[in-house]
């Protein structure tokens, strides 16, 4: 059994942890952004639906999992699990809980420290006067979006100093570290959030265009229609929003409440926690983004546009609009609170290391706190410097998605079927503040199993497009984005080799001009698409559902290729798809890609191997 | 807004306001269990 010096300062303090490990960027990008994409007011149902068949269940199953892995002296979750029963390799699937949040980590932090810069910059007034362009390119500058390799100097300082602030709270334990920031991090994000929102719901109609009106936004969002409740998308994406949002299948969870004593609630705290996230993510996360960007750009721009970046790429010229002192105040706030969302998640991510290093191999805390800091500044430099090849999307993909439903499926078939539910159900209600409704013991058996089978199976080939109607028909191609076709690169068209000596154009159009810079050929193309005017009088790129003007309009776009490379184009050539434009010696974005994935799988098993011997010394002191 | 969205949205978020109001207030309500407990603030002693 190891010991601890570690506990929770208060009840209220650990309930504000557990909800700022929840409550994330999510709540206000991903929750809004998601319920645009399926429906509006549709999207609500299957969210709520979920959030009681499926996100109550696991939060009760990993508060209590957690607390008895804490009895044996347990704080991660690969002895968590393995306290759980006999069979010794359960505690491999633990090693999902240290992994997944280590991998998060590396890519959250830089995007916490996105946050960061972008509240001094709002606090200097930097956006003042500027069009969405110029905002849209003042990030990508920032992230120093080119061809290549990125060396993105003031983001990768602000990922050091986010990162050393991590590490510095962490090394102050639970209670003087997490669950101080938490105390003051939860009120500010909530009084922040709250102001966003009023912001947002008494601005109305700004004139901007025929239907700039955040109300629009807000009517759209809200406005029930039920058609949709039988397209399986809409429930998947739902389902998926309710794991990410509540943090469920990450093992922060489990080692948060693994400090907790046995007599004390976790019932309680669980739905207290749960329903603090909800609360941020409904009523704050639904009323800012949205509603703000539908007031000053429209519902049809929104509709098309909206996006994670939009927190970056968009908002700053939104508040912009704002009268007076208003744009810096809405700029602090809104990235104050992204700010504050991401720390209190980001700390969370970081104490299963902690606590499994101090269990198993009597780590001081400050030695456990410098290797995680070690451990994820390496891990994270793939993610910055490849970030223009989608390392960083693929690491979201592999940590932050894939890995939360194999573990969270894994952790409730052992609490319910090889635990037992009965003792399980024993252990969420010892010591319980309040009564947990008899169902769910039946709940957590059956149907939060089902429930997340059903979203891995579906993950795994998901069909092209999402069009589930037309693969129960037969028609059944997988979407690249589903897991087998990641696996098989499906979304890779061109340029398949790792290496080549030719580069193929993805997009077809006209060379307008060629500039260089230090670095660059910078190609400038045109192409022409077709748009569609909306009966609202907005430019849209995918046909309106309540029909629209079509009208051809040519589109500029970029070719970016390193110096060393000799063009085999030039000014006013037509580039076809797939044809070669330049030649020289290439790495290609399908090898990056793999080698994010080689570079995660032995993280996870060099994690697997410090289980391994962490069971070894344990056999030995025993 | 048109009306059965403003429903929506009132009877939603009153709803998800009340039931987190209700189980912070529970929480905050709740008589702490007898020592030792989880919790270090409370402590007669500093651990």
């Amino acid at each position: 059994m190891a010991n601890t010096s570690e506990s929770w300062g208060s009840r209220v303090g650990l309930i504000l942890a557990m909800a700022g490990n929840a409550v994330g960027l999510g709540n206000f990008l991903r929750f809004p952004v998601k319920a645009v994409e399926n429906g509006g007011g549709t999207f609500i149902i299957p969210y709520l639906v979920s959030f009681l068949l499926m996100g109550i269940p696991l939060l009760w199953v990993e508060w209590g999992m957690g607390r008895y892995g804490g009895r044996y002296g347990d704080h991660s979750t690969p002895f968590i699990l393995d306290n759980m029963t006999k069979k010794r390799l359960w505690k491999y699937f633990g090693v999902f809980g240290i992994f997944t949040n280590i991998g998060v980590m590396a890519y959250y932090t830089y995007i916490e420290s996105w946050t960061l810069t972008y509240t001094l910059k709002s606090l200097k007034g930097d956006f003042l006067g500027m069009d969405i362009g110029k905002v849209g390119e003042t990030f990508d500058q920032y992230v120093d979006i080119s061809a290549g390799v990125n060396f993105p100097t003031w983001a990768l300082l602000a990922f050091v100093i986010t990162l050393v602030i991590n590490i510095w709270v962490l090394s102050k334990g639970l209670s003087g570290g997490i669950e101080k920031v938490a105390k003051i991090a939860m009120p500010l994000l909530i009084g922040f959030g709250a102001f966003l929102a009023i912001m947002a719901i008494t601005m109305g109609d700004t004139g901007k265009c025929e239907d700039c009106n955040s109300h629009i936004g807000l009517n759209f969002l809200w406005e029930p229609s039920y058609d949709s409740l039988n397209n399986p998308k809409v429930w998947l994406e739902a389902a998926g929003q309710i794991f990410f949002t509540l943090s469920v299948g990450m093992g922060t969870i489990q080692c948060y409440a693994s400090y907790v004593k046995k007599r004390d609630d976790i019932a309680l705290n669980a739905m207290s926690a749960g329903w603090m996230n909800g609360f941020v993510e409904i009523v704050l996360g639904a009323s800012v983004v949205i509603p703000i960007a539908v007031g000053y750009l429209g519902l049809d721009w929104v509709k098309e546009n909206a996006g994670f970046m939009m927190a970056f790429k968009t908002m700053p010229y939104l508040f912009d609009q704002f009268a007076s002192i208003l744009p810096v105040l809405a700029g602090v706030a809104w990235f104050g609170l992204l700010f504050f969302a991401g720390i209190t998640s980001s700390l969370a991510m970081g104490t299963p290391w902690m606590g499994f290093v101090q269990d198993e191999f009597k780590w001081s805390r400050n030695k456990s706190a410098f290797t995680l800091g070690v451990f994820v500044f390496f891990l994270a430099l793939p993610t910055i410097f490849f970030f223009e090849y989608g390392v960083f999307d693929e690491y979201d993909y592999w940590t932050g998605t894939v890995s939360l439903v194999v573990f969270a499926l894994a952790e409730v078939i052992l609490f319910s079927w090889v635990f037992g539910v009965n003792q399980g159900w024993d252990e969420i209600n010892y010591g319980a503040d309040m009564k947990v409704p008899n169902i769910y013991k039946y709940i957590i058996k059956y149907v939060t199993p089902i429930f997340i089978l059903v979203i891995f199976v579906a993950s795994l080939v998901q069909p092209k497009n999402n069009e589930w109607a037309k693969a129960f028909q037969g028609d059944w191609e997988l979407d690249p984005s589903s897991i087998i076709g990641k696996i098989m690169n499906k979304g890779i068209t061109h340029n398949t080799a790792y290496f080549s000596d030719v580069q193929e154009a993805e997009k077809s159009g006209v060379v307008e001009s060629i500039e260089q810079d230090d670095r660059n050929h910078i190609v400038n193309i045109s192409n022409v698409q077709t748009f569609y005017k909306t009966k609202r009088g907005h430019v849209v790129k995918k046909e309106p559902e309540d029909g629209g003007e079509a009208f051809d309009s040519t589109v500029a776009d970029k070719l970016f290729v390193k110096k060393s490379a000799e063009l085999t184009i030039s000014k006013g050539d037509q580039i076809e798809e797939g044809q070669v434009y330049a030649k020289g010696s290439f790495i290609n974005r399908i090898f990056f890609l793999d080698m994010s994935r080689l570079l995660l799988a032995l993280v996870f098993i060099g994690l697997a191997a410090m289980v391994r011997r962490a069971q070894v010394l344990r056999e030995r002191r025993a | 807004m048109g009306t059965s969205a403003l429903i929506t949205m009132i009877v939603v978020q009153v709803t998800v306001t009340a039931i987190t109001g209700y189980f912070f207030y529970k929480v905050l309500t709740t008589p702490p269990k007898p020592e030792p407990d989880s919790f270090s603030e409370n402590d007669d002693e500093p651990r």
